[in-house]
C-alpha cells in the first residue's frame, strides 16, 4: 500500500486551491493508494468535505489562524510532525505560493527529495516534467528516504469529484514563538473584472509586440466584445510594469487551457509557452515570421498587431450587427 | 545591514539551453549570463546595504567559468566581495544538495539578510531559498515585490494570487525577490574595472565541511523523450483580410 498525501491550500471560507483537487483525483486513481489530505489554516475543516469528495479518505485539519498569519514556518513544522507520526510515502503539492514555501521548508526537515514543476506521476518513485516549452518530457526517478515531495504544475490532471467523504482528524501541533516570526499585517486584493484568467473561455494575451503599455487597451476593447474572455500578458511586459502580475501567463504565472488563446505580439519564449500551450486553439499575431509561437499556432498571422487587433474588433462588431 | 545575495549562472537565459549526453543542462563551455531573475536580487541587496551602511556578498555555485561570470556581473553592479563554490562532485546536484551547499557557505558569512530570486530561469524549482531558510533556522519573506527596512525590521509586499500581502519580520531573515521588484542598475565602467580587484573566495565541498554523502543527489533523470508534436497550423501574411480569418475561427469555436 502506498500512502499518498496531498497538501491543500485552503481559504478562510473553506475554498480549496484547484490544484489540490486535481492531485486528489490523480491520487485516488493510483493502485493501492491510501489517500489523505492535509489542510492548515482558517477554513480547513470546512474544506474537508470537498477534499473528501475528490478522494481524501482522511483530512488532517486545523483552523488555527497561526498557519495563515505566519508564513510557512508553522505549516511546515506541523506537516513534518504529521509525517513523522503517519509515515506517508508521497506528499503532493500544487505549485501555489504558500505550498512552494511549505514544501521547500519541509524538505530541510525531512531530508527527502523534492521535485518541482511535475506534470505527471508515473508511480510512487517516478514523476515526469516537461522542459523547453513542453517539447521534451523528462522522466525523473525519486530516490532517497520517504516521503518524496512532488510539486505539480496547475491543470496537470482534471479535478473530478468521486463522491467520497473524509474522516476529519484534528491537528493539534504545538507552534512555538520561534516559528511565528514573519507576520502578515495587511491583505490587499486587486479589483478584477470579468472571469479569472484560469476560467476564461477566450484568453487574449499581449507581449512586447504591443510596443507600449497604452496599447493594452486594444486588447481590453476586443475582450469587451467576447463573453467569458480575459486579458493576459507575458512576463516581459509584466516585468516592465505595463500590467499587474495577476495578468501573467506562463511558467511564473497562470496556466490556462481556454477554448481559444490569442497571442498578440508574443514571440513565444519557453517561459510563456508552458502556461498556454494546452489551449484548444491558438491564434498568434506577430510581425516576425520566425517567432516560435507560430509553431504552436492553429492560425498564425504575420502582421502588425496594432492594425490586426482593431480590425478584428471592428469585424466582430459588424458581425454582431 | 550586511546582505548575502545568491546568484546563478544560467546558460542562454533568453533561449533554449542545450542538454548534454547525461541529460543534464550543459553548463560548461556554453554562452550564458547571471540569471536575469538574480539581477533583481542583487539590486535589492545593494539598496538595503547602501541605505544602512553595510555591504553585499554574492555567493554562486557552479562550474568555474560560468559562476565567475555571474559573480563578476554582481561585483560590477556593486557587491563588495564574492564566494565561488565549485567542485566536480556538485555536477547534477538536486535541490536539497544545492540548499545544503549554499547554507554551509552562508553560515561562514556575517549577514543580516539573505536574498535570492524566487526561482531560476533554467530549472524553475522555486523552493531552494525556503529550504535554505529552514536549514539556517531563519524566517523568510517570500515573493517580495517591494522591500522596506526600518529599525532592524524588514517589511515587504508579498505577491499573492489576487493582490499582495504586507508581511514583516526582524532580521536575520531570508527574502525572495520577484522579477520586476526593482530596476536593476547597469554596471558602470568604473564598477566593471573595480570588480576585477574585488576578493573572490573559492571553496569546494570539503572546504565547506561537507561530506561526499551530503552532496549525493537523490533525484536522477532517467530519460528525456520528445513530446508528441502538434500538427502544424496555417500561417498567413496579413493582407488586410486576417481579421476576417480570425473572426471566422472564433465563430467556428463558438466563442462569438
Amino acid at each position: 500500500m502506498t500512502k499518498v498525501w496531498v497538501y491543500a491550500d485552503v481559504g478562510e471560507s473553506g475554498t480549496v486551491n484547484s490544484g489540490a483537487l486535481e492531485l486528489l483525483t490523480k491520487a485516488r486513481s493510483m493502485d493501492g493508494a491510501e489517500v489523505s489530505a492535509v489542510a492548515l489554516g482558517p477554513g480547513a475543516t470546512e474544506a474537508a468535505a470537498k477534499l473528501g469528495e475528490h478522494g481524501a479518505a482522511t483530512v488532517y485539519a486545523s483552523d488555527d489562524a497561526v498557519y495563515a498569519d505566519h508564513l510557512a514556518q508553522p505549516a511546515a513544522h506541523a506537516l513534518h510532525g504529521l509525517i513523522q507520526e503517519h509515515q506517508p510515502n508521497l506528499v503532493l503539492f500544487g505549485l501555489t505560493y504558500p505550498s512552494r514555501d511549505v514544501a521547500g521548508r519541509l524538505q530541510a526537515l525531512t531530508g527527502s527529495t523534492l521535485m518541482s514543476n511535475a506534470t505527471d506521476l508515473v508511480d510512487a518513485g517516478k514523476a515526469q516534467t516537461q522542459i523547453f516549452g513542453g517539447t521534451k518530457i523528462v522522466d525523473v526517478a525519486l530516490g532517497g528516504p520517504d516521503p518524496k515531495l512532488v510539486l505539480f504544475r496547475p491543470k496537470s490532471f482534471p479535478a473530478e469529484p468521486g463522491g467520497g467523504t473524509a474522516e476529519v482528524v484534528p491537528v493539534n501541533a504545538e507552534i512555538g514563538d520561534d516559528l511565528k516570526v514573519a507576520t502578515r499585517t495587511e491583505r490587499h486584493e486587486e479589483a478584477a473584472t470579468g472571469p479569472k484568467l484560469e476560467d476564461a473561455a477566450v484568453v487574449i494575451s499581449g507581449g512586447r509586440g504591443l510596443q507600449e503599455a497604452g496599447n493594452f487597451k486594444l486588447l481590453d476593447e476586443l475582450a469587451a466584445l467576447i463573453s467569458k474572455s480575459a486579458v493576459g500578458a507575458t512576463r516581459a511586459v509584466v516585468d516592465s510594469g505595463w500590467v499587474p502580475y495577476s495578468y501573467q501567463v506562463g511558467q511564473t504565472g497562470k496556466t490556462v487551457k481556454p477554448s481559444v488563446y490569442i497571442a498578440v505580439g508574443i514571440s513565444g519564449a519557453t517561459q510563456h509557452l508552458v502556461g498556454m500551450k494546452e489551449a484548444k486553439r491558438i491564434i498568434a499575431i506577430n510581425k516576425d515570421p520566425e517567432a516560435p509561437i507560430f509553431k504552436l499556432a492553429d492560425l498564425g498571422v504575420v502582421g502588425d498587431a496594432l492594425k490586426v487587433i482593431p480590425a478584428l474588433t471592428e469585424e466582430i462588431k459588424s458581425r454582431k450587427g | 545591514m550586511n546582505v548575502v545575495v545568491l546568484s546563478k549562472f544560467v546558460p542562454n537565459p533568453e533561449g533554449v539551453p542545450e542538454l548534454g549526453d547525461d541529460n543534464l543542462i550543459k553548463r560548461e563551455g556554453v554562452e550564458g549570463a547571471l540569471d536575469p531573475g538574480d539581477e533583481f536580487g542583487v539590486e535589492a541587496g545593494l539598496q538595503l546595504a547602501e541605505a544602512s551602511g553595510g555591504e553585499v556578498t554574492v555567493i554562486s555555485m557552479g562550474p568555474d567559468a560560468g559562476a565567475t561570470q555571474a559573480i563578476r556581473k554582481a561585483l560590477s553592479m556593486g557587491a563588495a566581495k564574492a564566494v565561488l563554490i565549485t567542485d566536480p562532485q556538485l555536477k547534477g546536484s538536486d535541490a536539497l544538495v544545492t540548499a545544503k551547499v549554499l547554507a554551509a557557505a552562508i553560515k561562514k558569512q556575517e549577514f543580516d539578510v539573505v536574498i535570492a530570486g524566487v526561482e531560476s530561469t533554467d530549472g524553475y524549482t522555486g523552493t531552494l531559498p525556503m529550504t535554505i531558510a529552514e536549514l539556517l533556522g531563519l524566517p523568510a519573506l517570500s515573493f517580495a515585490k517591494h522591500i522596506e527596512q526600518a529599525d532592524g525590521k524588514l517589511t515587504i509586499q508579498r505577491q499573492t494570487e489576487t493582490g499582495y500581502d504586507v508581511v514583516e519580520c526582524p532580521t536575520p531573515a531570508v527574502i525572495t525577490v520577484t522579477a520586476g521588484a526593482n530596476s536593476p542598475r547597469y554596471p558602470t565602467l568604473k564598477g566593471i574595472m573595480q570588480a576585477k580587484s574585488k576578493p573572490v573566495d573559492q571553496l569546494d565541498v570539503a572546504g565547506l565541511g561537507l561530506s561526499g554523502e551530503d552532496v549525493t543527489p537523490s533525484q536522477t533523470v532517467e530519460a528525456v523523450n520528445p513530446a508528441p508534436e502538434k500538427a502544424a497550423g496555417e500561417v498567413i501574411e496579413d493582407d488586410g483580410s486576417a481579421a476576417k480569418r480570425i473572426a471566422d475561427l472564433l465563430s467556428e469555436a463558438k466563442v462569438i
